[in-house]
């Protein structure tokens, strides 16, 4: 019994040791380049935790099979080590100080959403681990002076900025009244703050500013108001849930508004839910696969679309493109910097200029991406009730003509 | 913005209206949260859980091309089981103990809930769309969806059945007597493990229809069951224990005081004045039960 007892405690010590020396040849070892990413792969934000890691890996893949990363003479793979922090922000910072310290991480991805990047970037930046984030838009990542951060998607603040100044602009330059209805979390009030600071400069007025709680399903209340005021503009943001209660209550209420812009529509599978009720609805998007971005590696936004189909079996949310891109502006650094070092690495990330298939790449000093405009795409059904995203603003990009201004539920 | 409400008259209709439909539907998950409570003596957590259970049997029958208003009839069939096995595999040990274990175990089946139905159904936000329609009264200027109708319509009806229920049947009165006197009632005969089982499952199958309902009036999601919980429970505390009536008027004020909250004070302070109204009943409680005792003395 005793040969026993010292023989198992003997075997785990021993495969306690080998596994920890085989995470600990963590970072850059033999000819791979070891990320780590904290994701949410389970509780309330997996789904999209899930779209990126699936666009993290397709990057990896992409990357891997068309040559890897050359740095000074040598080609290296990369891989990407993952934990699931359960969309927990306290458990996402232990996993990024597990990453570092404990499995010798040099650089990162970012997780899922804003809220889990706040708690994650701290860690990164005591440690001196440049991370390149992809779904954080939260204005309040960029003005703490980080220096290790790197966003590719553009901030929060200018998701609905382009409608409110489309409108403006059809309303012949002129200021519109404007009602928003925004949940009150870090990320809706940054996209608030956009609307605010648009507003200003347009000489528009704001004359319905609800903060929706978040535990709220019902938006009778302001949707009223919204009857009663007759605003030029609605704007609604409070994710999944506030994109899909506003659709279906301003159907239900004959809410008649000549613009809807919002956040979070193709999360919210919008006209899937919900088919042409959600027709003319404006969303505001970090990407789509029409837009006509290119690079080496995925070509651009259709051959991206058609590939991650092909691979994943649904077609890619803009959470899975910048995630994708994420990866190309990593290897892009490295072979600049010609060096694993984090410092020359960082460096190299804050000079990034480039294209990828998402859009252009150029980090101002706070870390957020400048070069790229966010895109308001429609909803536009046809007559037998199929739904689709149509781009149609800002012009460049445009694939249709903007309906505007939507017209009466009594006409509908 | 200040008082539009008064500005516009037909706001003040469109506000009762509004907050006497979600009323009455918190009312009917509250009426079983009551009902539970005064039986079992135990405060339910995953009584928001239990809904949004309900919610999902309803979308999937959507899912599968049956209408979701069918499922006001088939959630609470197979909530009602559901909620007999919880009542057998972790209540029944917990039934007896102080309140304090209760809520603890209902907060672990509340986590697990949580959890399981985020890895079967997924975590995105969904809903069933019933194609209701909408009523307009006065001109257009008050529109009342016709699926909250429907919901308070069918909230109704399940709460008048349930109390015709608990005063003509067997097991209404057995229910009741356990409610009143456990040990009397055993001692005469009641088998209360049964009752309590049943309870358990009765309230689980007004969940059932609470959440169906949901489905086709708001949206479901694995983690949004607490508010849920939370509002019962307000609802409760501010009817009294026992006090089924209550339960029904306590809900559809709280509707109304809420909507007016929001059209007055802003929707940031909705739910805040909500809770600012729970702590000033229960002041006003204790301040006049400390005067009884007074009396007593």
């Amino acid at each position: 019994m005793k040969i026993k007892n010292i023989i198992i405690t003997f075997v785990s010590a021993l495969a306690i040791l080998f596994s920890t020396s085989v995470v600990s040849l963590a970072k850059v070892v033999g000819d791979k380049i070891i990320l780590g990413a904290a994701i949410s792969l389970t509780g309330k934000y997996s789904s999209n935790g899930v779209h990126t890691q699936n666009g993290y890996n397709m990057a990896v893949d992409r990357i891997n099979s068309m040559g890897g990363v050359k740095v000074g003479g040598k080609t290296y793979m990369f891989d990407i080590i993952y934990y699931d922090d359960e969309s927990n922000p306290k458990r996402a910072a232990q996993l990024a100080e597990r990453l570092i310290s404990q499995d010798g991480v040099e650089f990162m991805l970012g997780p899922y959403s804003s809220g889990l990047t706040k708690a994650i970037a701290p860690v990164t930046e005591k440690y001196g681990v440049p991370m390149v984030e992809a779904n954080g838009a939260s204005r309040s990542l960029f003005t703490k002076g980080y220096k290790y951060l790197f966003a590719v998607l553009a901030p929060a603040n200018l998701y609905l900025d382009v409608a409110i100044r489309t409108a403006v602009e059809l309303n012949g330059g002129k200021g519109v009244r404007i009602a928003q209805a925004f949940e009150q979390d870090a990320f809706s009030q940054d996209v608030r703050l956009g609307i605010l600071d648009a507003a200003k400069e347009t000489g528009s007025k704001i004359i319905i500013d609800d903060k929706l709680p978040k535990e709220l399903n019902d938006m009778a209340a302001t949707l009223a108001k919204v009857k009663a005021t007759k605003p030029d503009v609605l704007v609604v943001s409070g994710h999944t849930k506030g994109a899909l209660t506003a659709i279906r209550q301003i159907a239900e209420m004959k809410v008649d508004v000549p613009m809807l812009a919002m956040t979070h529509c193709d999360a919210a599978k919008l006209s899937k839910q919900h088919g042409a009720n959600s027709q003319y609805a404006l969303c505001a998007s970090q990407w789509h696969k029409t837009l006509t971005y290119k690079d080496d590696f995925f070509t651009d936004g259709m051959t991206y679309d058609a590939d991650f189909t092909k691979e994943f079996g649904y077609a890619p949310p803009y959470q899975a493109a910048e995630s994708s891109a994420a990866l190309l502006v990593f290897k892009d650094a490295f072979e600049r910097a010609g060096s694993f070092d984090q410092k020359k690495v960082r460096d190299a990330l804050a000079a990034t200029n480039m294209q990828t298939f998402y859009g252009n790449i150029k980090f101002a000093e706070g870390g957020q991406n400048v070069d790229k405009p966010m895109v308001l795409f429609q909803v536009m059904c046809d007559d037998a009730g199929k739904c689709e995203n149509k781009v149609v603003a800002p012009l460049k990009w445009a694939s249709a003509e903007l309906i505007h201004p939507i017209p009466k539920w009594s006409d509908r | 913005m200040d008082f539009l409400i008064f500005q516009v008259p037909m706001l003040t209709v469109q506000a009762v209206l509004d907050g006497l439909l979600l009323g009455i539907l918190f009312a009917l998950i509250a009426y079983g949260m009551a009902l539970q409570w005064g039986v079992m003596n135990i405060i339910n957590i995953a009584q928001g859980d239990l809904v949004i259970l309900g919610g999902y049997i309803a979308y999937f029958m959507y899912l599968y091309g049956i209408h979701p208003a069918w499922g006001v009839i088939v959630s609470p069939i197979i909530m009602y089981f559901v909620g007999v096995i919880i009542y057998k595999l972790v209540i029944n040990k917990v039934v007896d103990r102080d309140l304090f274990i209760s809520i603890l175990a209902t907060f672990g089946i509340s986590i697990l809930f949580m959890q399981l139905m985020n890895f079967a159904f997924g975590a995105d936000v969904v809903l069933a769309n019933s194609g209701y329609g909408t009523t307009m009264l006065f001109d257009n200027s008050v529109t009342l969806p016709n699926s909250k109708i429907f919901s308070a319509f069918i909230s109704i009806v399940f709460a008048i059945g349930l109390v015709i229920y608990m005063k003509k049947s067997k097991l209404g009165r057995a229910i009741r007597a356990t409610a009143q006197n456990a040990r009397a009632a055993k001692i005469l005969g009641v088998d209360t493990e049964k009752v309590y089982a049943a309870t358990f499952g009765i309230n689980a199958a007004l969940c059932g229809v609470a959440g169906a309902l949901i489905s086709i009036t708001f949206t479901i999601h694995p983690y949004m069951g607490l508010p849920y919980t939370i509002r019962s429970f307000m609802i409760v505390i501010v009817a009294g224990l026992g006090n089924l009536p209550g339960v029904a008027m306590s809900g559809m004020g709280l509707g109304v005081f809420e909507e007016f909250a929001d059209y007055i004070l802003g929707t940031e302070f909705r739910i805040g004045s909500v809770f600012l109204l729970l702590v000033l009943i229960l002041v006003y409680r204790r301040f006049k039960l400390s005067k009884k005792r007074e009396y007593l003395k």
